[in-house]
């Protein structure tokens, strides 16, 4: 194996005000290697790369790339040298194609103009590499936070020149888009480029990476050889103490009420273009999961119930009162809750404060002019803080300084300061640590025994088992199954998503 | 020393220290080159004065202005303020011939807040670009007040009326206690209920508001009806200022000294985050700055040339990017 060192760091420190998020940091990437950035939700790692790539002046500190110092100003310079970067917070353009996205501020030229065409057939070419299949022409927003990502991933790859940095690239994709996105980084790996990946999931670091280097509150805690470090040992070096995986499934024992009053009733459920009409109802106390790929209608359903969209057939009751008409301060009113799965957009405001953030739902239940005296909000926000152990120096920070895994818990906050009678959750532990994750799966068991219904979704099938009491299995918007109790198995679960297939005919793609 | 930077470094992060350095520094200045600029007179009960000029003659533009910082913490701008103004100025001097005061006042008040939610209506309900939507009313607004007016300048001698632009109370001019009352009720407005929440939510990231339970339409519509109605004050006090209502020059232009208030108040045209203080703070240095201009005797024609590189300046020492460029610029230099 080629042991030459293409990108070195060493004595990386990086103050924010209130908070030392990279202390003496250091971090070495070989050439022709994969190598995961681990460490909880606030460690470091994003900031480490900011550093590294420009966004943030570093401190104190040395970067070295193939032996030569370099300090790049900005991710443009950073890109210049050769080192190209999804950051965490996907940053593209909506309203431009997908195309375009991939080419921006790099355009295929024909006499002084933009040769459209060259520029399609390129990106299709490129996204056909990841095995995505969409209609590049389409604006960027028509398609799912999961395309976003993999198209920022291929504009990256396709920039690439020695070093890429994927930051948390796979908190929202299937494992079928994992899978070709692994394909294509061991393909570049032995091309000779150096890949730095970050990422919550310690099945994927063993599938891929060759060495693992561990932050731990801004301080480097050591690299290691992937094959050579256990899980365990993996996970008690990012939280610092012992870990093993069976106190992180202990609580886990789940009640499964069957008798329970019926919170919420949906009968044929729909909506043209959508979601085909579904029936389902969700019982008190009861956690009810649904499965599904990407783009098979789980996100579209929560939002028919929660009344982003507007159903255009079917029936929504809950305790009993059928609902003619659903948004979602109504929703609100009837003690529903909704963490949309893409944090950024319909999710964070980012310029207020995390109380802010916090109280914003509980406020708008409450009405205008029953404002909540400032006291009481800071009470609340330290509960939440302290409750999901948001890494913060204080609720009145912009929740835009927090790191990813932090925004999200404050999301979950938001909804849990407004005591729902039914949660639902989308993708609630999306780039959250493997501490908070079990944490928080806790959390949802110990939420439904109070008497509290939740909806939750998720990409990530061992969350959905592990959590919920009956799982609705959805396939190209339409319901396919239900399972309960011992039939409750991922395996199960994933065998009727592919059977779907030939039940239901070919999939019309990942899209939309 | 180390107290002293991080002192620094927070007063700096303060929005509000800005346009209070402007001010300090344009009175410094006043100090030196026209130091009559602060005499002041006690007069019939009543103190008269550059300063209580400012005050007095800021008064319409301060209530514009705060109007306008909603507007622009939703990411909005509201450039028919002037003609509404003149729309509410010539139905109250209209109006007085035959309307007891109180009818007038409502009426004006009324205008202006139909106006409001007519501008609040194309841009938060029918989705039109709020520079375009308040474009309509900002053309055809002064062609109503003209046919209010019949063309023509019309003037009153009510006296009653008349106080509210010119009359004293407690020796200072009645218009400032008007602004006064504006602020405090925006203020409260903004601090004692959830308005100024949901609008820097919605102001800021509409999507995840509505997510969150918030109506922004609801809010937008809310913030353009408050800014038609403190159009709709302004126009009351200016046109009982000079006792008439002239259709065509009441209020010309006020729209861009409020947006310049805001701005250089700290409130970003991006939405979000919005800072009534600031705003006010943005107000008193234009007027003082048009105010100190006349005082010093610059032609008439130059004033908009010099108001124009003042506040070219003011902006610019306001901008982070240009702000930290010279920053490092100079450190590299000491560095040589
Ligand atoms: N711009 C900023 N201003 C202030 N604090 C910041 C800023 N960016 C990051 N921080 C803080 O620095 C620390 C490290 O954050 P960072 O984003 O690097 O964490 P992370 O390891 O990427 O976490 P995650 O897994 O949640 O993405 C956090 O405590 C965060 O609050
Ligand atoms: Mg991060």
């Amino acid at each position: 194996m080629d042991q030459k060192i293409v990108l070195e760091a060493s004595g990386i420190s990086k103050s924010f005000p209130g908070v030392k998020a990279l202390s003496n940091v250091s971090f070495a990437l070989r050439k022709g290697e994969i190598h995961a950035l681990m460490g909880e939700n606030g460690a470091g790692k994003s900031t480490l790369i900011k550093v590294l790539t420009g966004v943030h002046e570093r401190d104190e500190g040395e970067i070295r790339l193939s032996g030569r110092v370099i300090s790049p100003k900005s991710p443009q310079e950073a890109q210049a040298l050769g080192i190209s970067t999804v950051y965490q917070e996907v940053n593209l353009c909506p309203n431009l194609t997908v195309a375009e996205n991939i080419f921006i501020g790099r355009h295929p030229r024909k006499r002084g103009l933009i040769d459209w065409e060259t520029m399609n057939r390129e990106s299709e070419r490129l996204l056909d590499r990841l095995e995505l299949d969409v209609d590049v022409r389409q604006p960027l927003s028509h398609y799912s936070v999961a395309v976003q990502q993999m198209v920022a991933i291929a504009r990256a790859v396709d920039i690439s020149n020695g070093i890429l940095i994927l930051d948390e690239p796979t908190s929202s994709l299937d494992a079928s888009e994992v899978s070709s996105l692994f394909k294509v980084m061991r393909k570049l790996k032995q091309e000779g480029l150096g890949i730095v990946f970050v990422t919550h999931f310690l099945d994927q670091v063993y599938e891929v990476t060759d060495r693992i280097t561990v932050l731990r509150n801004g301080e480097y805690v050591g690299t290691y050889e992937t094959e050579q470090l256990t899980k365990t040992e993996l996970v008690s070096h990012m939280i610092g103490r012992e870990w093993n995986e069976t106190d992180a499934k202990a609580g886990a024992a789940k009640e499964i009420p069957t008798g329970g009053e019926i919170f919420l009733t949906a009968g044929s459920l729909g909506k043209r273009g959508s979601l085909h009409p579904i029936d389902l109802h969700i019982r008190k106390g009861e956690v009810l999961g649904l499965a599904g790929l990407l783009g098979s209608g789980r996100t579209e359903l929560a939002k028919l119930i929660f009344g982003i969209d507007k159903a255009d057939e079917g029936t929504l009751t809950i305790s009993g009162e059928q609902l003619a008409d659903m948004y979602p301060q109504k929703a609100i009113q009837k003690g529903l809750g909704f963490t949309p799965e893409d944090r950024k957009v319909a999710g964070i405001v980012g310029e207020l404060t995390i109380r802010e953030n916090i109280v914003l739902a509980l406020q708008a239940r409450k009405g205008l002019f029953s404002y909540i005296p400032l006291r009481k909000q800071k009470e609340i926000t330290q509960h939440y803080i302290d409750l999901l152990r948001i890494k913060t120096p204080s609720g009145e920070q912009k929740i835009d300084n927090l790191s990813g895994g932090n925004q999200q818990k404050v999301i979950l906050a938001r909804w849990l300061a407004t005591q729902p009678k039914l949660l639902i959750l989308d993708e609630p532990t999306r780039g959250i640590d493997v501490g908070s994750k079990a944490e928080i799966r806790k959390l949802i068991l110990d939420l439904a025994a109070t008497g509290i219904s939740i909806l939750i979704i998720s990409a990530e099938l061992e969350e959905i088992v592990q959590c919920a009491s009956r799982i609705i299995v959805l396939r190209d918007r339409i319901k396919i199954g239900e399972v309960s109790g011992e039939s409750m198995r991922e395996n199960v679960i994933m065998e009727m998503i592919a059977k779907g297939a030939e039940v239901y005919g070919d999939s019309d793609g990942i899209g939309a | 020393m180390a107290i002293l930077t991080a002192l620094a470094h927070r007063l700096v992060k303060q929005k509000l220290i800005w346009p209070l350095l402007a001010i300090a520094a344009l009175f410094l200045f006043n100090l030196i080159v026209i130091p009559e600029f602060y005499r002041m007179e006690w007069k019939d009960g009543h103190l008269y004065g550059n300063l209580i000029d400012i005050l007095k003659n800021g008064s319409p533009l301060i209530i514009i202005a705060i109007g306008m910082t909603l507007v622009i913490a939703k990411e909005g701008i509201d450039i028919s303020v002037g003609s509404v103004l003149a729309i509410s100025g010539a139905l109250a001097v209209m109006l007085l011939d035959s309307y007891p005061l109180w009818a007038v006042i409502g009426a004006g008040l009324t205008v202006g807040l139909l106006c409001g939610l007519w501008n609040g209506m194309l841009v938060a309900l029918l989705g039109i670009q709020p520079m375009v939507a308040t474009l309509i009313l900002l053309t055809i607004g002064r062609g109503i007040a003209q046919l209010i007016t019949g063309g023509q300048v019309l003037t009153t001698s009510d006296e009653a009326f008349q106080f509210i632009g010119k009359g004293h109370l407690l020796g200072l001019p009645f218009p400032i206690f008007i602004a006064l009352g504006v602020f405090l009720l925006t203020y409260l407005f903004k601090t004692r209920t959830a308005f100024g929440l949901f609008l820097e939510a919605a102001g800021g990231n509409k999507t995840a508001s509505a997510y969150a339970g918030i109506r922004p339409k609801v809010i937008f519509m809310t913030a353009y009806a408050i800014t038609g109605v403190c159009a709709g004050i302004a126009g009351i006090i200016i046109s009982s200022n000079v006792a008439s209502a002239d259709a065509n020059n009441a209020g010309l232009w006020i729209e861009l000294d409020a947006i310049l208030a805001v701005v250089i108040g700290g409130t970003s045209m991006r939405g979000g985050r919005f800072y009534l203080g600031g705003t006010i703070a943005g107000t008193l240095f234009i007027q003082a700055l048009t105010t100190s201009i006349y005082s010093l005797g610059v032609e008439p024609s130059s004033i908009l040339l010099v108001k124009a590189i003042v506040v070219i300046i003011v902006c610019l020492i306001q901008s982070d990017v240009f702000r930290q460029s010279f920053i490092l610029s100079k450190k590299k230099v000491a560095q040589r």
